[in-house]
Parts: C-alpha cells; structure tokens; sequence
C-alpha cells in the first residue's frame, strides 16, 4: 500500500528532523542548563548555607535572610544604590532624550551619533580611570575649570558627600550617548505628517515634543529606562576602580557589598542570600515598570 | 541656505557642548600619555602637554624607553600581553556564542522537533536573570572544575549561548524566506549544508551587528575576568588596568604611564569606530528595537 509506505517514511522524515533540530539546539542548551538555569537554582540553595568554600557547607535554612534584615550595612548598602540609581536614571534619560531631540532636529550625520557612542565603546574600567584624572584634585581639569569660575576646588571621588554622585556622573557620561542613539532610532519611526499637522495649526516646540514625541516615544522609552535601570542597580565596576566602596562607605553599593561578603570575608551563603534578594528586587522592578510604562502600547494607534 | 531659527541658535551649541563633554577625557587621556611623567603636574590645566615623548606608551608595552622607569613606581604590568589576552578573550566568546547561538536560533525558527516552543521560551525567560544571581554559583563551578585563571573558565558561561544572541538570531532566521532552504534539499544538502551555506550567509547583515554588540561588551567585560581571570596569563586589558590603578597607589599613581595603557585599550575600538562608524551606530539603534 503506496498510502502506508508514506506515512512511515514522513513519520522518519519526522523523527530525523527532530533529532537533528535536537543537535542543533544542543550546545546552546548545554550552556543554558550549566550557566542559568542550574546556577539560579544553585544561588538559591547556597543562600540557605553557611559556607567559606573550604568546608562543607553548612545548612542554616532562612538563617542569612534573617540576619540580613537586621544587618545594618545591608541597608546602608541598598540605600547608597538606591541614591545613584536615582541620580543615575533621570540624569540619563533627559540628557539622552534632549540629545535624541537634537540630533534629530538639527544634525542628522552619522559621525555626529558615531562621537557621541564613543564614550560608550570604551569600558566602565576606563571610564573611570579617566575621570578619576578629570576630577583629580590637582591634575583635574574640572577642579581647575571651577577654580577659573571662583568656586574653591571640590573633592569629588574623595569626599564622601560627593563620591556617590561622582560615580553617577562617570556612568552618565558612558551611557547617555548609547540612550540618545536608542531614542533617536525611535524618534525615526515617528510619522513625520503629525508634526507637519500639528505646526499647521500652530503648536510650538513644546507643544508637540508633549503631545506628540512623547506619547509614540514610550514603548522604547519604556524599553531603555527599564533595562538601564536593571543595569544601574547592579552597578561595580566604576565603584570597584575609583573609590572600592568608600570613602567611609559612601559608595558601598549593594553589588560591592555582595563581592566583599563572597570574596574577602568568605561568607558566600550570605552573599547569595543578599543577590537573591536583588533579584527578587529587580524582577518586582520590572513588572511594576512594565505596568506603568504600558510598554508594549504604541499610542499611535 | 537654512533659516537659522531659535531653535538653531540654541540647540548646536548644546550638541557641540555635548560632543566636547565627550571626547575631553579621552583628549586629556591621550595628552597626559604623551607627557613627560614630571611634567605631568605642571601642564595638568593646558590641552597640550609641554613637551611630547612616546616614552610611556613603550614603557607600558615592555619596550625600552627613555624614561627612567626606576624613578616611578615601575609597574610589572605587561599591557601587549594583556591587549592580547583581551583579543583572545573576545574573539573566542564572539565567534563562539554566535556560531552556537546561530544554530539554535535556526532550529527554532525552521526546524519542528517536540519541545521545541517549550524550550524556546525557557531560553527567552533566561534574558530576565541579571548576571548578578549567576556570578556567585558560576564561581564556584568554575573554581570546583580547576578552571581559574584559565581562558577555558573565562569564556565557559558565553561561548555556547546567550539568551540575547539565540533570540536575535531566531527573529532572522523566521523572517528569512524558505524558498532557498527548500531548493538546497531537493538538491540533496544535509540540514547542517542548508543551515552553512544558504540560511547563514543571507544573514550576513545581522550577523556583523551582532557581531559589533558582542565584540563591544566582551571588550569591555570586567566583572566576570576580574572574578576568574587575574592571573597575567590570562588577565585581560580591564582588569590589567584596574591592577595598574591598584599597585601603583589610589592617590598618587602613574598617571603618565596609566594614561599611556589607556589609550593603549581604546584603540582599537577608536580604529573600529572611525571605519565602521556608520554601521556601529547603526547596530547599537537595533538593538533596542525588537
């Protein structure tokens, strides 16, 4: 029967589809499995663990989640992210949506968004070596610009009042030029006809950045400020080069305070309790901000 | 010629504040790596430096220089050697992750096998795990295997995959048309011929921006070699220049010679900027469209 001879050679075709698909997807899902899904899970096992990584670990249950609420430096620690997130984000996102506006409005050339990258393209490592030099009590060309204007120079990544905004500024200097390419590329997808319509009957600058730009800019405005925001709360290395927490743990971030507990007092149960924490934080983050945003929502439509 | 309206007036002075605010650091970066290390004081507020002299930019590349390095903190670091380990580094995870994350995506976009929209989402889910909850077990893992200090432990957890590459690479290859795919397998290809020879090179385009993003953040990586990797065998250019910071003193370090190794870092990716400017920026805007 010609019918069954069919079936059974689709039904091979089939299965060796499915095996090869299975080979293709294999190394992929192998560096899934070890590097995320397994590490999730093992992240949370430690946390319930008291372990130095010499002896075995020892099972403390909801132990370290308990001695972090009492833990004072944990607090300090999520208060000190919180503040440079806070300065951080606005920061980023109005200078690279006004940036976004501008280019848009007034200079369209590609080398000018190929300069403004380049802060960008370099790492966080340099970024923050460079402006240790730039805000360098004496070799700094800031505190000589200030002195230029009469304002007595500053201590910037050396004073504890001003190292935490210090450190917010080096990473808006790196960041606002790949914020301000992203808005831009949005900026693109605006019909140009509603501006044209709008300045016909009048409206302003003002007027139609409110009531035009801004509304068909929030799925990636959305976008952006969720997914810098998830970056900005894990936030290292700046603070691991240019002040490695202080000064008097000015800029102990939360991420900093993790990596002293796993790697110079040995307590990786406590740490891992403490990332678990920042991701529960960060997930809820994103929802909410999701939510808000309506992110998905063109109001195009 | 353009009228030049308010907006005008007001606005090119802000890009052009914008593009100096920019590009000073790395200017006085590469003025201070020029500067005799003794003068570096006294030319610290002026944009040229009084005097030029390579002299840093060898020492920190192990050559022979005319400076005396013995008058300064001499540094045992060896940046060539770090340069190189970061292009190991980079070419490894980049190659690898979109070769592997290629072949996933294009059996979830093309192929059928049970389990297959199941896993896709899982892999999906996996872009919502900040690195953060990962570094401490994966760690472990690597110190467990014997793997520190070695590129094998520095490239494990992005060579096979992703989350980012597999998904960006999957949008593609389902919106690819399947003509050509067919005609290969009427003609005989094997499924990996087809994916080689017709599916990956349609995707060229993708491919080089995902390429670009790649090479930019592995580049740029610090957290992860800085963990697994500070041994010099294999220390990569960041943490070389965090070390650099470290040994030669917070407060009064090697300003010459670290701003030298700096520039040093960057090159490249100035080099890459300057002849693929467009297709960079270009890349970087996709990247936040889905």
């Amino acid at each position: 029967m010609p019918g069954r001879a069919r079936n059974v050679s689709l039904r091979q075709r089939r299965r060796k589809e499915a095996l090869i698909g299975y080979l293709f997807v294999a190394p992929a899902f192998v560096g899934f499995l070890i590097f995320y899904l397994l590490p999730t899970v093992r992240a949370v096992g430690i946390s319930l663990t008291d372990w130095n990584l010499m002896r075995a670990p020892k099972f403390v249950g909801l132990g370290n989640y308990a001695t972090l609420l009492s833990d004072g430096n944990f607090w300090h620690s999520a208060k000190v992210t919180l503040a440079y997130v806070l300065y951080n984000i606005p920061l980023q996102t109005v200078l690279g949506l006004l940036l976004a506006v501008l280019s848009d409005r007034l200079a369209r050339a590609v080398w000018l968004r190929a300069t403004i990258i380049a802060p960008y393209l370099i790492s966080n490592v340099v970024a923050a070596l460079v402006w240790m030099m730039m805000l360098d009590p004496i070799l700094g060309l800031v505190n000589a610009f200030l002195t230029f204007f009469g304002v007595s120079p500053q201590g910037f990544l050396a004073s504890p009042d001003q190292a935490m905004v210090s450190v917010a500024a080096i990473s808006t200097w790196r960041h606002t030029g790949l914020t301000a390419l992203l808005f831009y590329a949005g900026l693109q997808a605006i019909p140009g006809y509603l501006y044209e319509a709008a300045r016909l009957e009048g409206a302003g600058e003002w007027t139609m950045f409110r009531r035009i730009t801004l509304p068909l800019l929030r799925p990636v405005l959305a976008f952006v400020v969720v997914t810098s925001l998830i970056g900005s709360f894990q936030v290292f290395d700046v603070v691991a080069v240019a002040t490695a927490g202080g000064p008097s743990n000015s800029t102990r971030v939360i991420l900093w305070y993790i990596y002293e507990n796993a790697f110079k007092f040995n307590r990786m149960g406590y740490a891992s309790a403490i990332s678990v924490v920042l991701f529960a934080t960060l997930i809820l983050v994103t929802l909410l901000q999701m939510r808000v945003l309506r992110a998905d929502q063109s109001d195009l439509d | 010629m353009k009228k030049l309206t308010p907006q005008a007036v007001l606005g090119y002075p802000v890009l052009a504040l914008f593009v100096f605010i920019s590009l000073l650091p790395l200017w006085m970066a590469l003025k201070i790596g020029l500067t005799y290390p003794d003068d570096v004081y006294t030319s610290a507020s002026s944009l040229l430096p009084n005097a030029y002299t390579p002299g840093n930019f060898l020492r920190v590349m192990g050559l022979p220089s005319a400076i005396e390095v013995s008058a300064f903190r001499a540094s045992p670091i060896d940046f060539m050697f770090a340069l190189r380990n970061s292009v190991i580094y980079t070419a490894l995870t980049v190659t690898g992750q979109i070769f592997f994350s290629a072949l996933a995506g294009y059996a979830f976009a093309r192929m059928n096998f049970p389990g297959r929209n199941k896993l896709f989402f899982a892999f999906l889910a996996a872009t919502m795990i900040p690195s953060v909850v990962l570094f401490i077990p994966n760690f472990v893992l690597i110190k467990q295997l014997g793997l520190l200090n070695s590129f094998a432990g520095l490239v494990a957890p992005t060579i096979l995959m992703t989350p980012f590459a597999v998904f960006f690479l999957r949008q593609f290859f389902l919106s690819a048309p399947k003509e050509l795919d067919e005609a290969a397998r009427l003609e005989g290809a094997s499924q990996f011929q087809i994916f080689w020879r017709v599916a990956l090179p349609i995707q060229k385009g993708p491919i080089a921006t995902l390429a670009i993003l790649l090479s930019i953040n592995s580049w740029n990586e610090f957290f992860w070699p800085f963990l697994v990797g500070r041994d010099p065998s294999v220390r990569v250019m960041a943490v070389a220049l965090s070390d650099f910071m470290s040994q030669t003193g917070r407060g009064n370090p090697d300003w010459s010679g670290l701003m030298a190794a700096i520039v040093l870092s960057i090159l490249p990716v100035i080099a890459m900027l300057i002849v693929f400017g467009r297709q960079i920026v270009e890349s970087l805007q996709t990247s936040g469209l889905k």
